[in-house]
């Protein structure tokens, strides 16, 4: 899907929606149903399929463009970048090296999350997202540590956080090491929550496993996007697993929205006067206005013992 | 069901060559048979210590998984007093695959709880094999938030291959009540204190081990999946399995090194299943001991060295 992308439409990570350099008898495919759309159309309907609703997965460029006011982003440690915990490197097969040497020439990218300060209809917030086009967007040290500190930039400035989730969950390279993201991410939101910040959690296709179970979870709304497979091992895990065929609404986000899990289906087109107003009932209230934290016992690190510098070296 | 591992062999023998000496020595004892018997027990203990000095990654899955290592509610026995069990997530059922309640260590109330895989075949089909559904994790919230209104220091012992992963499981919400517990964690109010005592996999087993203070029994296992499970993820074959196990960095050495895990507690010669009271008993001083250090420290200061412990885990370069 993504390399059809890439030939489809030039430019592709580059360009803002509705760009004008796309020409006028280009055609793409819906992954989903197969029918085919002008390429221009696809583009200025966010990549949302006009015959069977689904959200195709947005790049970085474009769901920003999407959600936040024009201008506004301004993304932080841009440049940071995995190490290998594990020095997972098994005899005669890929080394996690050459894996994220592989993944950032296909995309393009430097690791699969990235996160700053933006503005959703002139409220202040900080942004973030997943881009399962490196690594299939799943949580190791960057992500997890991009996210706690988005969680804590948020926190610490009293902006609305907002989360954009895509992700197969955590990446086996790293291990336990990326198993313990799901702790270090889920205690930065609530260090959030302690502080009465608001977080809107928007799940896309597909959020899974360890990401879904800590921070995607989390939202104090979570939103899921039409048609978007959301959960836990995901339709394809369980089939393999118990032989059961399921039926093809099992982990949609409309399967999710009438199981209790998530606030509501938002359509693409809605998302960031929904996401607005939300912010506007979460803000408006004599708590927030008074910056009083919700009680004591504070989540944050201990001023007499700073976190030591997790970066390594060489 | 045979519980001799592969690698246990040499182990097996000799036991069953002591088990005919002593048989004879109790029918016509002799000296000769005597020395026989103390050359023999001599080798055993040896060949013992030999065997589980160096365990490969995958034996030590093995052992982690195997029948006769001690559960939950084996220590609950063997360490614990006037343990109750309490059931049910109080919104849709009991899970059997955790158990949990209030106990005494030492004389002291603390909340238990933990995995249980379950023992023999209906009473581990009964427990789904210690893979929780989302009403297990939401039974052991239910204490957690218990421990914390009696200001009952928490403890919880680690053994699931994984969380349990069924289109039910899909419908009760598995991946938000595994977060709501992982959060929960981070900011409950008692000293938390975990022990890996078999399978810790996946986000199903960190759900019940944000803590204070994280340990593990010597042949346990702590990983991101079940190794099959990321032999599939990784090479899309489960039957790699014991190559993961290797590159996955899951044992409690390796754990040690990355700084992931506290404490290593060490298990008799031949594992906790050759040996369950003596598991128990150096599980026990470990548990008193780490505790009273918990207590000691003020509950802000625990809360905020419980947020840095995890902030700091990760590598990266910036
Ligand atoms: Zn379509």
């Amino acid at each position: 899907m993504r390399s059809f992308f890439r030939r489809a439409v030039p430019g592709d990570s580059g360009s803002a929606p509705g760009g004008t350099a796309i020409p006028d008898d280009m055609w793409v495919r819906c992954p989903r149903c197969r029918e085919l759309t002008y390429a221009r159309e696809w583009e200025s309907s966010f990549k949302v399929c006009a015959k069977c609703g689904y959200n195709a997965p947005l790049s970085a460029q474009e769901r920003i463009a999407l959600l936040l006011d024009e201008g506004s982003f301004h993304e932080l440690d841009a440049g940071m970048r995995s190490g290998d915990p594990l020095r997972f490197a098994p005899a005669g097969r890929p080394s996690y090296h050459d894996k994220l040497a592989q993944w950032t020439a296909d995309s393009g990218l430097s690791e699969a999350c990235i996160y700053g300060r933006g503005r959703v209809d002139g409220i202040p917030t900080v942004f973030s997202m997943l881009d399962m086009s490196f690594f299939a967007g799943t949580m190791g040290s960057v992500v997890g540590e991009k996210i706690a500190r988005a969680c804590e930039l948020a926190r610490d400035e009293r902006r609305p956080l907002i989360i954009c989730s895509a992700s197969g969950g955590a990446r086996q390279q790293e291990g336990s090491i990326a198993l313990l993201q799901m702790a270090k991410t889920a205690a930065a939101v609530r260090s959030l929550g302690r502080a009465r910040v608001p977080y809107i959690s928007v799940l896309t296709d597909p959020t899974l496993a360890g990401v879904t179970a800590s921070f995607a979870a989390l939202g104090d709304c979570v939103i899921a996007e039409p048609g978007a497979v959301v959960g836990f091992a995901g339709p394809r895990l369980i089939e393999q697993a118990t032989g059961e065929k399921l039926p093809p609404s099992a982990d949609t986000a409309e399967f999710q929205l009438e199981h209790g899990m998530v606030d509501m289906v938002v359509l693409r087109r809605d998302l960031r006067a929904v996401v607005a107003g939300l912010l506007r009932l979460f803000l408006d209230t004599a708590a927030i206005r008074s910056s009083r934290p919700l009680s004591d016992g504070l989540l944050q690190v201990p001023e007499d013992e700073p976190v030591s510098a997790p970066v390594v070296a060489g | 069901m045979s519980v001799v591992l592969d690698f246990e062999r040499p182990i097996a023998e000799l036991q069953k060559r002591l088990e005919a000496l002593e048989k004879q020595i109790a029918a016509h004892p002799k000296p000769e048979l005597e020395a026989e018997r103390g050359v023999v027990v001599a080798d055993l203990e040896r060949t013992r210590r030999d065997v589980y000095r160096d365990l490969s990654p995958w034996q030590k899955v093995q052992v982690a998984r195997h029948a006769l290592r001690p559960q939950t509610l084996d220590y609950a026995k063997a360490i614990f007093t006037e343990f109750t069990e309490f059931h049910g997530d109080r919104a849709y059922a009991d899970d059997g695959a955790i158990v949990g309640g209030p106990a005494r260590l030492n004389g002291r109330v603390v909340m238990l709880v933990g995995h249980q895989r379950g023992k023999g075949t209906k009473d581990s089909v009964s427990r789904n094999f210690g893979q929780p559904h989302p009403e297990g994790y939401r039974k052991a919230l239910r204490l957690f938030r218990q421990a914390e209104k009696f200001g009952m220091p928490l403890v919880t012992l680690l053994d699931t291959p994984a969380a349990s992963a069924g289109l039910a499981d899909e419908e009760r919400g598995q991946a938000w009540a595994l977060a709501e517990n992982i959060a929960a964690m981070a900011e409950l109010q008692v000293p938390i204190l975990t022990v890996i005592i078999g399978q810790g996999g996946s986000g199903g087993a960190l759900a019940l081990g944000v803590a204070d203070r994280l340990l593990m029994l010597e042949h346990a296992i702590f990983s991101v999946a079940p190794p099959e499970a990321a032999a599939n993820i990784l090479w899309k074959d489960s039957k790699l399995a014991p190559e993961a196990a290797a590159a996955l960095r899951l044992t409690a050495q390796d754990l040690v090194d990355l700084e992931v895990i506290d404490r290593i507690i060490p298990e008799p010669p031949g594992g906790a299943h050759a040996d369950q009271a003596g598991a128990a008993e150096a599980l026990r001083e470990a548990l008193v001991e780490e505790l009273g250090s918990l207590e000691a420290t003020p509950m802000d200061r625990l809360l905020s060295q419980r947020y840095a412990k995890y902030r700091r885990i990760g590598t990266f370069y910036e």
